[in-house]
């Protein structure tokens, strides 16, 4: 599908773009790394609840697949009543009561655990759309994204539609969702090293504790870009020092890149000097 | 009684600032705070220790080396959890829970263990009770964590004759999110004007459409952005959703987070002070 890069070689290399806290500039990182790489690199979106990398990147999408999960259908002429469905389910997706049998899509996890105790074969396959994928172009960016329907509760399968499209080879950017819970750990599970976006405040030294807690728990090298670093104080400084956790680059506070942000430009666009800083900040990670 | 529940869909837009003021603005209330994952409304209101509790939720996988006999048939998880060797072994980031590897397995050599996965408190604070919890880092049982946090404090609030339940939500519009909307009266959605902010903010609205949640707006530092600030004044009321006010870029915001305290109710009150009371005022009059 010409999702692989054309042959070039890029760093062979997975780089998470995290944060825990929300709104501390993990996407307008991500996308300026992103194009400042030297050479092909991909971007995949997995914040699939709120994506908004492509306002950042504009890519031309040419691929669009809807995200898909299993669920069961009753096959009520088949179905015997004997209750095995609902008792194998631990998500109380499936009820029984006398002979009234329901399904909840809503609370199904997908585990087949109904198809396979089913001994009449009344359980069918039937699908849910849980969102969107899209791919395609931004510039030389390879760009991937997903977007969970409004009120959709199950953001983890569309999360791993979207890194099925990762590339094999080369250097590949994920934007990770924020919080620590499972849309974190899906995404930067298989990541071979992750960069935490945080801003020099309690709540950010807070919320980049928890997600270093876990990344530590699974043994992932992970390091620190402190953005707006001269709004708040030296706490984070501080306990980085002490944890052993690199800080990579600072980035101050600027009227006009909180201006151009606010315009959906990214940072090297709105200044230009931070291209250096940025690609050496790409070649330390890939060294 | 009524509830507010106070979202932002793109994080840092200044939720938990705008929550900390409401608390100490709003008389006879409760507060909760339900971005479970990344708790920070502590940091504004300097809870006194109060009382602190397991949260068990959902159930994890595990094999019983000496019983099983490396048959395979666990291999039937959908989540990848399970790892075939000499035995299997299961990857507890993994296991969605389903139990259905123990359902199958020949042998009984899987058990089901409780999954305790965060921990919930209850505390005084200077501006009332609050009910907080941590779900631990990894976890994937953010909604049921918030549905329990929410339920505990209406609990409280029925015991202690509150009015008011202000509920601090999580980002995104996804699982805990969702599960902060039952039984809420009010959203009032904070964004910042920004492409990603007002992106986001769709959605959040669209959300509370979905679940048909009266909604209103507000936006934090408005001034960085005027020409967008106003055009997503325009756009609220094309979708008759009240706006309630602006508040200006007030460095007093971050002083205060640094010294722990909200953003109203201190010596030097601010333009940001200012502007949260006559949201405040607006609001309470629509409750
Ligand atoms: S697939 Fe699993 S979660 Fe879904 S209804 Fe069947 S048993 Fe329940
Ligand atoms: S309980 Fe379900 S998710 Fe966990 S290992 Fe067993 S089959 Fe897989």
């Amino acid at each position: 599908m010409g999702l692989e890069p054309a042959g070039g070689v890029g760093e062979n290399m997975r780089i998470a773009v995290a944060s825990g806290k929300g709104g501390t500039g993990k996407t307008t990182v991500s996308t300026s790394l992103a194009l400042c790489a030297p050479g092909p690199v991909q971007y995949l979106d997995c914040d699939v609840e709120e994506p908004n990398g492509h306002i950042f990147l504009n890519p031309e999408f040419s691929v669009a697949e809807h995200c898909e999960v299993t669920i069961p259908r009753i096959v009520e002429a088949k179905c015997t009543y004997c209750g095995k469905c609902r008792d194998i389910c631990r998500f109380r997706a499936i009820t029984m009561f006398g002979k009234t049998i329901m399904s909840f899509p809503e609370l199904c996890h997908s585990c087949r655990g109904c198809f396979l105790v089913c001994e009449d074969e009344a359980i069918a396959e039937d699908k849910r759309e849980i969102g969107l994928l899209e791919a395609g172009q931004a510039g030389e960016i390879n760009f991937v994204h997903g977007r969970t329907r409004v009120g959709e509760a199950m953001s983890v399968p569309l999360i791993k539609a979207v890194k099925k499209k990762a590339w094999k080879d080369g250097l590949v950017i994920l934007d990770a969702p924020p919080g620590t819970s499972c849309p974190f750990v899906e995404t930067v599970n298989d990541v071979d090293f992750v960069l935490l976006v945080t801003e020099p405040t309690p709540f950010g030294l807070h919320d980049l504790k928890l997600a270093v807690e876990v990344l530590l728990n699974f043994k992932k090298p992970c390091g620190v870009l402190v953005n707006r670093a001269d709004l708040g104080d030296d706490r984070v400084d501080t306990w980085c020092r002490e944890s052993g956790i690199p800080i990579l680059l600072k980035i101050p506070f600027e009227r006009g890149i909180a201006e151009g942000y606010a315009k959906g430009r990214n940072l090297v666009e709105s200044q230009p000097d931070l291209r250096k800083p940025l690609e050496n900040l790409l070649r330390e990670i890939c060294s | 009684m009524k509830e507010i529940v106070v979202l932002s869909g793109k994080g840092g837009t200044g939720k938990t600032t705008m929550l900390g003021s409401l608390a100490f603005l709003a008389e006879n209330k409760i507060i909760a705070d339900c971005d479970v994952d990344a708790a920070d409304l502590h940091l504004l209101l300097a809870p006194r220790p109060g009382s602190e509790n397991k949260f068990v939720s959902g159930v994890k996988a595990r094999v019983i080396e000496d019983q099983c006999s490396g048959c395979g048939t666990c291999d039937l998880c959908q989540f990848e959890a399970v790892t075939l060797a000499e035995t299997a072994t299961i990857d507890s980031l993994a296991c969605e829970g389903c139990g259905v590897c123990a359902y199958f397995c020949p042998e009984d050599a899987i058990v089901l263990d409780e999954n305790h996965c965060g921990t919930w408190f209850i505390s005084d604070t200077d501006y009332g009770p609050l009910v907080h919890a941590q779900l631990f880092a990894g976890e994937e049982n953010s909604g049921k964590l918030v549905s329990f946090v929410k339920s505990k404090a209406r609990e409280l609030a029925e015991e202690t004759g509150a009015g008011l339940i202000l509920v601090d939500g999580a980002p995104g519009i996804g699982c805990p999110v969702i599960a902060s909307l039952s039984n809420t009266d009010i959203i009032l959605a904070i964004t910042e004007p920004t492409q990603s902010g007002w992106h986001d903010l769709e959605r959040v609205l669209d959300l509370a459409d979905h679940f048909k949640v009266q909604a209103f707006v507000c936006l934090n530092k408005w001034d960085l952005n005027p020409e967008m600030a106003t055009e997503i004044k325009h756009s609220c009321q094309d979708r008759e959703v009240e706006f309630l006010g602006e508040i200006p870029f007030d460095p007093a915001v971050v002083s205060c987070q640094i010294n722990g305290i909200p953003v109203v109710g201190n010596d030097d009150e601010g333009s940001a002070a200012l502007a949260i009371r006559g949201i405040w005022n607006k609001l309470k009059n629509r409750l």
